[in-house]
């Protein structure tokens, strides 16, 4: 008996404009409950490869599968019936709707019956929205607002879960709760994909990290030790300085 | 203040509050100005009166007077039917034009200038249809009752300021309370992360035609009721129409029906102190007022 993996790409190049790919054939499967992190220069296409995944950039070439159902031109509004959640870097919550009402709209898709019982739960995992939520999400603070995005995703129960540069305009110290949000969040069955700037704290959290260099996988492996790996300042490095020469 | 001129523009700005919802609707949303509202307005009138001449030669009862009205149940009906037929019109405009235009994802100006183009073509198709003759849904005189402190207001008025605070506080409960409402209000903030959260952005584009064609269905049956049916009757509400949409902020129903109210009032003292022929000043003022002081608008929220 095989068993299908949370999410498979393979050969995908993905881009703004048909002739001018960003993502440039990755190959990428996500079994299970793991939290992998995607690493990589400015420019890398990371953003680009998930934004594809969630139906957001067009594909070009290649598969994206789900649960082992071919997802690749499902539009963005069914691939979260399909399990796939996507907080975006910006703009991820709805600012003029309650924090209630960012729930419930995330709610609206489930059964009548058990919209109430996830809205709950996810209150249970974020009780300071909880305790906010008649208050206007665009009144948050920066951390409290990505905390409300995670929540409003989670409240499909997704087999999947990517993250656009969660810790962008953070500071450290909330940055590192949201991170260990997202380790309770994994140990609860979800996938994540965490898109990343800040190496140091994705490694810290991610069982596994891709490294991707201009549209394309230069490495995967464990994430563990990789911080101090000289093969990451190296990809980085070394396309910094591929793209230096490269005449204009 | 006339107390009888605030009567007046309280029952003219019925009409312009229930437009301007409309065209705040549709606006948050699809994200240009629709200047084809207007001419769904004077569709809605003629649907309703082509279904309640149909009715009224079908059933001659149903054209008895209801009670102290000037109109038997053939209008109320009609206005039924008008409110799915100007919902049809609004989607078929929206196939062949709007959708076509988003799907090539045209700018603003050019939406705009489509959306010209759909006003000329529908007001003159109901000119060839009906001319320019107006037309009335009743020809029983009605005497108006005293309501005292000077005011005297005909049930048909009345009626229709009943109506257009049902209807617009029916809109606000929709989109306030329901999840169709919710996912409007989601939509007209940010549609890709509404359309990530699971809406079906497209949809909540059909619901919005319904809703603002239905809207103006109703405008205009009351328009044709009290004042008389034209094929520029649309065209003669668009500016107080945009005036209140602005004005009470776009996006919000209940400030699109109060700036109704008020520029219909407005209006109405204006014609009393300086003459009719400045009536359609008064919107064009308050207007430029809003933009220039308060572009936000009364309830707008802000940027």
């Amino acid at each position: 008996m095989t068993t299908s993996a949370a999410l498979t790409t393979r050969g995908l190049v993905a881009g703004y404009e048909r002739g001018l790919p960003i993502v440039r054939g990755v190959d990428f499967t996500l079994s299970g409950p793991e939290l992998v992190a995607i690493l990589g220069p400015n420019g890398a296409g990371k953003s680009t490869f998930v934004k594809a995944i969630a139906g957001l950039v067009p594909i070009h070439e290649g598969t994206v599968m789900l649960g082992g159902v071919d997802a690749t031109s499902v539009p963005p509004h069914e691939k979260i019936r399909h399990g796939l959640a996507f907080v975006p870097q910006t703009e991820n919550v709805f600012a003029t709707l309650s924090i209630a009402d960012n729930l419930r709209l995330a709610a609206d898709i489930l059964p009548k019956a058990g919209r109430a019982r996830q809205i709950d739960r996810v209150c249970g995992m974020f009780p300071d929205l909880a305790d906010r939520s008649g208050r206007r999400a665009g009144a948050l603070s920066g951390g409290q607002r990505q905390m409300l995005a995670i929540a409003r995703a989670l409240i499909v129960e997704p087999v999947v879960l990517i993250l656009d540069e969660p810790s962008a305009g953070l500071s450290p110290k909330v940055v590192g709760e949201v991170f260990a949000r997202l380790g309770e969040v994994k140990r609860s069955g979800v996938a994540i994909i965490l898109v990343e700037q800040n190496i140091k704290a994705a490694l810290a959290v991610a069982d596994r990290a891709v490294i991707l260099v201009e549209g394309q996988v230069r490495h995967e492996g464990a994430a563990a030790g990789l911080a101090d790996d000289p093969l990451v300042a190296e990809l980085y490095l070394g396309a910094r300085r591929e793209r230096t020469m490269t005449p204009a | 203040m006339n107390p009888q001129g605030l009567m007046d523009g309280l029952v003219a700005g019925t009409t312009i509050g229930l437009g301007a919802v409309g065209i705040t609707l549709t606006y948050s949303i699809l994200r240009f100005s629709n200047f084809a509202h207007g001419e769904l307005i004077s569709w809605g009138a003629y649907f309703a009166l082509c279904v309640a001449a149909l009715l009224g030669a079908a059933f001659g009862f149903l054209t008895t007077p209801i009670g102290p009205f000037s109109f038997g149940w053939v209008l109320p009906i009609a206005a039924i039917a008008a409110v799915a037929l100007n919902a049809v019109l609004a989607l078929i405009v929206d196939a062949l034009l709007f959708s076509r235009l988003r799907a090539r994802n045209s700018t603003v100006i050019i939406m705009v200038m489509a959306s010209f183009g759909a006003a000329l073509t529908l007001r003159n198709l109901l000119e060839f249809a009906f001319t320019g003759k107006p037309q009335y849904y009743t020809s029983a005189l009605q005497i108006a009752i005293r309501l005292g402190g000077g005011i005297r207001a005909t049930p048909d008025q009345l009626l229709a300021l009943v109506v257009a605070v049902a209807v617009v506080g029916g809109v606000h409960l929709l989109l306030t309370r329901t999840a169709i409402g919710r996912s409007m209000r989601a939509v007209s903030e940010n549609p890709q992360l509404a359309d990530l959260a699971g809406v079906n952005v497209r949809q909540v584009i059909r619901i919005v035609w319904v809703l603002g064609a239905g809207l103006a269905a109703v405008a205009g049956v009351m328009a044709g009721l009290l004042i008389q049916i034209r094929p520029e009757m649309g065209l003669d509400l668009l500016l107080p129409l945009f005036a209140a949409a602005i004005l009470g902020g776009i996006g919000s129903v209940p400030g699109a029906m109060l700036a109704g109210l008020i520029i219909g009032i407005s209006e109405a003292l204006a014609v009393a102190a300086v003459g009719a022929q400045w009536r359609a000043g008064v919107s064009f003022v308050i207007l430029i007022a809003v933009l220039l002081v308060r572009p936000r608008g009364l309830f707008g929220r802000p940027e």
